[in-house]
């Protein structure tokens, strides 16, 4: 299923990753191979412990692989970087800088002038409905408007990549549909590559072009499909429905797998 | 709010009232020997006259704000004051980037721990000797006492601040491609600012306690050494005015130090975070 594009964005190339702890490894990931094509949306999708978390992590250099690498254009990933903003399921603003500090911290470290930090961050929090918050703390702020802040803060780094650790995953339903869909819009305005990880069937289906499935322990690709629904989605669309079924069928034989090693490990002990 | 703190203002004056009262009651029945434990009255009036600056005004001696300021109880006040600020000052200016050493470096920490940890249960007051071996006498050996007193408390809470900085206020850095001098001053050091505003606070305590018995010890002003002054000619209301002028100070100080707590909290929203 390799995808032939000119130039991919990020190409994930034999990357095997491996966790050791005192008694024993656990493989995390295992020949994990595919391409991402420039301003494709990903979904990795599948139940906690397939490893989709670490793959991002491996992306956005904070966690390397064991073997294999991972490229964005033609550079290695060896550290962290502005060029793959993150956005975390925890937020993780900075709760001592207010919304406009936390989005402008990224231009800050970059060096840019002054007035075109208060520009851009301007523009920004302009277009994320954030204007009025400004100069409030987040701690002030719901689940959804961090999530907003912590969306313009990558955007402001103005990188080529978003990457996104189940970022909607506490926010609740309408909250979540809501920024669903600003992000589609964000998405398509700002043409990023879109890594998104989330255990929510019908959220990747929402989303994405493509939704890769990845198998419990060891994690490996499943199922690597694309999505060729028109947008915006119907959840309560037939093609959308069985499409959530098939998928549905993949995560829960994945997710079955887990219970039993989870049993399995139970007894053991 | 402010309605609220002014009901719990007059709540708490209740008790010293009553104290008070009884206590003058026994006085003026005649229970206490005023050698002993002096009248509340005569406290007061003692503590007017040593507030009082001890020549009347004269206009071409100096303006009249020196004047006013040139009681006795004043000077020492400012001179305590002084030596409390000053030796913070140099204790926590100490402690803070040792602290951020030690918090953010195994490497630091493990060579720095166990001669801190031998160091810290030594109290100040053993220095004493020392300190007036190495110093002599008046403010330098004060200074090294209150400094000392300070620098613990500082130490230990920056520590334990920088330490306790979640890591994933540090990898979102690491993301917006923070070298590693902005992690420190930009995330590390503001993220340990609840836990170091702490330390800061039971330092400027220590640092009061310390202030006083260096006063007894190696000054020849100030509150501390007052007190040992009056001991000597058995002025007990002056010593107990002393006191009372050391309790107020310690509580301006530490009312001034959570005005300040709260302006530099303001985003924290305390335990939950």
């Amino acid at each position: 299923m390799n995808q032939t594009n000119a130039s991919p964005r990020i190409r994930i190339q034999n990357v095997h990753k491996v966790f050791k702890t005192d008694d024993r490894e656990v493989v995390a990931l295992k020949d994990i191979h595919f391409d991402i094509p420039d301003g494709q949306f990903v979904c990795l999708l599948g139940p906690s412990g397939c490893g989709k978390s670490t793959l991002l992590n491996a992306i956005a250099g904070f966690a390397l692989p064991s073997s294999g690498q991972i490229l964005t254009g033609d550079k290695v990933v060896t550290e962290p970087g502005p060029d793959r903003g993150m956005v975390f399921q925890e937020y993780a603003l900075f709760p001592w800088m207010t919304v406009e500090q936390n989005v402008a911290f990224g231009l800050e470290i970059k060096g840019t002038p002054k007035s075109e930090i208060h520009q851009r961050v301007t523009q920004l929090l302009d277009k994320l409905g954030l204007i009025d918050f400004r100069t409030r703390f987040p701690k002030d702020l719901s689940g959804g408007m961090r999530q907003r802040v912590a969306i313009a803060r990558v955007l402001a780094l103005d990188s080529p990549i978003m990457l996104m650790d189940e970022p909607f995953g506490a926010l609740d339903a309408l909250t979540r549909r809501n920024l669903q869909d600003e992000l589609l819009r964000i998405w398509d305005e700002f043409r990023k590559t879109i890594v998104f990880v989330t255990h929510s069937i019908e959220e990747a289906i929402y989303l994405a072009d493509r939704i890769v499935v990845m198998t419990y322990r060891p994690g490996t690709v499943k199922r690597d499909m694309l999505v060729n629904l028109p947008r915006l989605r119907d959840p309560a669309d037939p093609e959308f429905n069985a499409l959530k079924r098939e998928l549905g069928q993949l995560v829960m034989e994945e997710q079955q797998r887990h219970h039993n090693a989870e049993m399995k490990a139970a007894a053991v002990d | 709010m402010a309605k609220n703190n002014k009901g719990s203002f007059l709540q708490g004056l209740l008790v010293p009232i009553v104290v008070i009262a009884l206590w003058e009651g026994a006085s003026r029945a005649g229970w206490i020997n005023p050698q002993i434990l002096p009248s509340p009255w005569a406290v007061l009036k003692k503590w007017v006259e040593y507030a009082t600056p001890l020549k009347p005004y004269e206009p071409e001696a100096g303006s009249w704000l020196a004047w006013a300021f040139s009681g006795e109880l004043i000077m020492d006040a400012i001179g305590s004051l002084y030596r409390v600020v000053a030796g913070f000052l140099i204790g926590a200016g100490l402690a803070l980037p040792l602290g951020l050493l030690m918090g953010s470096s195994q490497r630091i920490y493990g060579l720095m721990n166990l001669t801190v940890q031998v160091i810290r249960p030594i109290p100040p007051i053993a220095y004493i000797p020392l300190a007036i071996l190495w110093f002599g006498l008046g403010n330098p050996p004060a200074l090294f006492l209150i400094s000392l007193g300070a620098f613990f408390p500082v130490l230990m809470n920056t520590i334990a601040g920088v330490r306790q900085v979640d890591s994933i206020y540090l990898r979102a850095a690491r993301n917006l491609g923070a070298s590693q001098s902005t992690l420190f001053l930009r995330v590390m050091l503001p993220a340990a600012v609840p836990y170091i505003l702490s330390g800061v606070r039971i330092g400027i305590g220590t640092a009061f306690i310390v202030v006083i018995v260096a006063e007894m010890i190696a000054v020849s002003n100030g509150l501390g050494f007052r007190i040992m002054e009056a001991r000597e000619y058995f002025w007990s209301d002056k010593i107990i005015a002393g006191m009372i002028t050391i309790g107020l100070l310690g509580l301006a100080i530490d009312l001034g130090m959570s005005r300040l707590n709260n302006y530099m909290l303001r985003w924290h929203r305390g335990l939950e975070n």
